[in-house]
């Protein structure tokens, strides 16, 4: 871990909305250059970064679509910079064929969603958490990703922040899946100073240039199996691709190859997944029903989670703030105990598959969805607990 | 809890308003204010409202339920929105602008603001009046709140003007309301 570049860190206390705070997140964690197409949502977010990048030499590129804003970060991060793009769900679906790329050519950069109505173009200044599955699965290939889901504009500082340590740790992209609803709303936040924001630094090869092989991974970096870079410019040749390819970088298209390339990309996340999970919970001990909830939704289940226990109920509460991958074990080891799970999110049931499959059977696990344009009603999600309850 | 709705239509600065409240609260005030706001994909412009949900606890709910204060700086505002004041609701209107029909009984406060704003010199600074009166007349926080808070949310250049809104509503507010005691009273 490193310090942050005091340059990026706008340290005090703000009255920013989501957008706000998710743009500046990305600067205290160092990133330099953002290219993007603007979309309602989540427009502000560049629009923020655009106007403070000047006083601390970073760049934004207004692209002429979504394919070629994945794409320039992708370029951007391998010319040395930390990058991000920003985008709503139409853009999110543009973006994801070079999710791929990136996912192939293990290239850390962070892009944020701010998740409206959808599909289609949908409700665009209305909130959604409909794409959480596409941030899953949406590029095709297999592979594992990571995503972050804050709550609050003070959350969407924290864990952009946290979306870009773990891709430098992972050597991945990582989502920040914001909705409308955080991304417009307007709380305090409250930056520290720069000396107590960590960032992780890039993972950089120190050997002689002419030596360089891309995707030599000899002893990774603190466990996680991956090779060390070197930006464009630094004096080696090497080549990277979006074909499957062997440790020099160079296509190699043999069943061999691929299972050892992807046993490793899935690998490096799945075989980390206890150590990238981040949950809050709230009198999980003792419940009989936990309630399972991930970005704004988890501020519609607190309400319901105290009428259910002013109803005499016990009830927990997990917070996911890392929904990608999902906090398996923990998930289990709650599933053991209770007699139901209730995953609150503003959609028709994405993320409760996931966790059915998981807990298969060994309690109920029962979905508060929603269609989104707002936010739950919180007496829906009240009936669903007392449902897991009996 | 107070839920607040500030609505109008663009141009107003009704949105700044609200940011104004919300952030005089949470950053000076001891509080904390959430704010959110309404608008369509086609109307970033035309009628609009923030939404502010201010408690002595950290706000979770994001959206108000219903308004304990309606502060409407257009008609259209008013029309749209009085349904969703509560029994014991205040409603704050732009006296010029707003023509109520309201139950009797109705706790109400109105103030030419966009005239007052003109005899300072600002008409832009409506909006600004209207945050002193909502200060004055609903006693969520002092002037010095606001004071403090509007130096980073005005332009420098027009500081003064906009602290001369400030006070005016205020000192209206207080005013309104002391009369409004007394007829109580009498």
């Amino acid at each position: 871990m490193a310090k942050a570049d005091p340059q990026g860190v706008l340290t005090g206390a703000h009255y920013i909305d989501g957008d706000e705070a998710c743009a500046e997140g990305a600067m205290a964690a160092g990133c330099r250059f953002i290219a993007g197409y603007p979309i309602t949502p989540s427009t502000e977010v560049a629009e923020r970064m655009a106007g403070r990048f000047p006083t601390m030499g970073g760049t934004f590129i207004q692209m002429e679509d979504e394919l070629a804003s994945m794409a320039a970060i992708i370029g951007a991060c391998w010319g040395g910079t930390k990058s991000m793009t920003v985008t709503s769900g139409p853009g999110f679906s543009l973006m994801m064929e070079n999710v791929g790329l990136a996912v192939m050519m293990e290239t850390p950069l962070v892009v944020v969603n701010v998740q409206r109505g959808g599909p289609s173009t949908g409700l665009p200044t209305m909130p959604g958490q409909a794409d959480m599955m596409q941030a899953k699965w949406g590029s095709h290939g297999d592979y594992e990703i990571i995503a972050v889901a804050p709550n609050s504009p003070q959350e969407a500082f924290d864990l952009t922040i946290e979306a870009f340590n773990l891709s430098e740790r992972f050597r991945s992209p990582v989502f920040v899946m914001l909705d409308e609803c955080v991304g417009h709303m307007t709380e305090k936040v409250v930056i520290p100073p720069a000396d107590r924001i960590e960032v992780v630094p890039r993972f950089m090869y120190e050997g002689p240039p002419e030596k360089y092989l891309p995707y030599q991974v000899d002893g990774g970096r603190d466990g996680v199996p991956i090779s060390p870079m070197l930006h464009a410019g630094m004096g080696a040749r090497f080549h990277t691709t979006g074909l499957t390819h062997d440790h020099r970088g160079y296509p190699v298209m043999t069943p061999e190859c691929h299972e050892q390339l992807l046993s490793r990309l899935v690998g490096k996340i799945r075989d980390h997944k206890d150590e990238i999970v981040h949950v809050v919970e709230t009198d999980v001990e003792g419940a009989d029903v936990v309630v399972l909830s991930y970005g704004i939704s988890t501020r519609v289940a607190y309400g319901a989670v105290a009428d259910a226990k002013r109803k005499g109920l016990k009830v927990g509460h997990v917070e996911m703030k890392i929904v990608w991958p999902l906090p398996e074990t923990r998930i289990l080891e709650i599933a053991a105990k209770v007699k139901g799970l209730v995953m609150v999110e503003m959609n028709l049931g994405q993320v409760v598959r996931e966790v059915q499959r998981l807990v298969s059977g060994r309690c109920k696990v029962l979905l508060a969805g929603h269609y989104g344009g707002t936010v739950h009603d919180p007496k829906k999600v009240l009936s669903k607990i007392e449902e897991a309850a009996r | 809890m107070f839920e607040l709705r500030v609505t109008g239509f663009g141009g107003q600065g009704v949105i700044r308003a609200g940011q104004i409240i919300g952030k005089a609260l949470s950053l000076h005030g001891g509080k904390f204010a959430t704010l959110t706001q309404a608008f369509g994909p086609e109307a970033r412009g035309s009628s609009c409202s923030a939404q502010v949900v201010i408690d002595d606890v950290p706000v979770t709910y994001p959206y108000i339920r219903g308004t304990d204060g309606l502060v409407a700086m257009s008609q259209e505002g008013y029309t749209k929105y009085r349904h969703e004041l509560r029994p014991g609701g205040l409603l704050i209107y732009e006296r010029d602008l707003v023509v109520i029909d309201e139950p009797p009984g109705r706790r109400r406060f109105s103030i030419p603001a966009t005239k007052f704003a003109e005899e300072i010199g600002m008409k832009m600074s409506a909006n600004i009046v209207m945050v002193g009166f909502v200060g004055a007349v609903t006693g969520l926080v002092d002037i010095g709140v606001f004071e403090k808070t509007l130096p980073s949310m005005v332009p420098a250049r027009f500081l003064e003007q906009n602290k001369r809104a400030l006070a005016k509503g205020w000192e209206f507010g207080l005013a309104e309301v002391a009369a409004a005691t007394k007829e109580a009273v009498r």
